[in-house]
């Protein structure tokens, strides 16, 4: 064969085994079909290890009950029985341990996420006591009248 | 080589019959439809979002981005609350401000403030990934960066993401982003972390109304599966063949 097909020959074929020599060294071992699918499973499968091995933030609630039972117990029973704790206290996983002390969201913006009156027909947010959180004690934190662990306008 | 005619046209309806056979028998299962119809995966995880229930509280976008590490104040989100208000005069108000995540505490839309008298109806719908059966964003992933594991949840590798986009400009849905600290795709993952540890999801724990649920639709006796397989549930898209695995109870035709 001529000189210049030659040439540019071995340097593809060069080209194309260094590609190929680089590629076993660079594509870790795990990386492959691991499933039915080749266009859905292919993948590096130490990576689902990877993401079990995520931390968690939130705690569970029986966790929590068991130092804090007289709070708890006291939402459990009222109107409030639906709301978890971490909803107002913050992720509890580390606690008391590593975070000693939980940041409570004491804001009135926390309340109103429900309790700013919206009438909206066909949704449950319209059956919730609501208010005009412009109009209604505008300075005022909720929890200065309201018990958050016990709401009731009677009792007040 | 001689050949009457009865037995040409005996011969020539066997082979048409042998041809035939083999053919339907490869289209009628593919080889996954089998595996799945025999033994199979034990575990698919699929999420049911009651929007009757939801108020949009917005307490869910708030724990999903506190529990997988999204940064608080950037503009995107793994889940989002959107806001429906359907007026008498025909059009159809939509917002998700802040993906929902400090709630819905003002009757504002978009700047405009909409007179409760004019609405029809009005609702909040919760939206996630999707974990689809035939995912296009992880069919248009060129580096095998994102992938669907064996239970129908679709991860992204953040160390084999080379951040290209495709992903995200494939999803019918939107639901991927990037992520802003990893600068590489990102997306709602059922909280894999959590699910299979045996935890709620985030968003299903921080639900104080129960609006958001998550079963396993191979357990027949599962209350998530049995709601899915014996009430009128809706999926989002559903033509575009993505076959979704977020089921929506109450869904409106105006939600897109």
């Amino acid at each position: 064969m001529k000189k210049h097909v030659l040439r540019p020959l071995w340097v593809a074929i060069f080209l194309v085994g260094s590609i190929l020599i680089a590629r076993v060294f660079l594509v870790p071992d795990d990386f492959g079909v691991h499933g039915d699918s080749f266009t859905y499973n292919f993948y590096r499968l130490s990576n689902v290890q990877e993401w079990k091995d995520f931390p968690a933030k939130y705690t569970s609630e029986k966790r929590c009950r068991r130092c804090h039972d007289e709070n708890a117990g006291l939402l459990r029973e009222s109107k409030h029985a639906k709301l978890r704790c971490q909803n107002c206290h913050g992720p509890g996983a580390g606690h008391p341990k590593e975070i000693e002390r939980l940041s409570i969201n004491t804001t009135r913006d926390h309340c109103l996420r429900c309790h700013q009156r919206l009438a909206y027909p066909s949704s449950q947010r319209a059956d919730l006591p609501g208010i005009d959180g412009a109009k209604h004690k505008k300075k005022k934190e909720c929890r200065k009248c309201h018990n958050p662990h016990h709401p009731d306008l009677e009792d007040m | 080589m001689s050949c009457s005619r009865r037995e040409f046209l005996k011969n020539t309806m066997a082979g048409a019959v042998a041809a035939a056979m083999p053919a339907c028998s490869v289209i009628l299962l593919a080889p996954g439809e089998a595996k799945a119809m025999t033994d199979g995966s034990k575990l698919r995880w699929a999420f049911l979002v009651d929007t009757e229930k939801c108020v949009g509280c917005g307490l869910c976008v708030d724990a999903c981005k506190t529990e997988n590490e999204i940064p608080y104040d950037a503009p995107v989100s793994r889940t989002w609350v959107e806001r429906y208000v359907i007026t008498k005069d025909g059009e159809t108000h939509i917002d998700s401000p802040k993906a929902g995540r400090d709630g819905f505490t003002t009757g504002e839309i978009r700047g405009e403030e909409i007179d409760p008298e004019d609405i029809d109806k009005a609702f909040f719908v919760p939206k996630l990934c999707n974990q689809c059966d035939n995912p296009p964003c992880v069919q248009v992933c060129p580096v095998g960066a994102t992938y669907q594991t064996d239970d129908g949840v679709v991860l992204v590798d953040r160390k084999w993401c080379i951040g290209c986009g495709y992903c995200v400009m494939a999803c019918p849905y939107g639901v991927r982003f990037f992520h802003p600290i990893h600068k590489t795709a990102e997306k709602c993952n059922f909280c894999y972390h959590r699910i299979t540890d045996g935890k709620q999801a985030a968003c299903v724990q921080a639900c104080p109304f129960e609006a958001r649920k998550m079963g396993n639709l191979r357990d027949p006796e599962d209350p998530v599966t049995k709601v899915i397989s014996n009430e009128r549930v809706q999926v989002l898209k559903d033509e575009y063949g993505t076959k979704p695995h977020v089921f929506y109870l109450g869904l409106d035709e105006k939600v897109r």
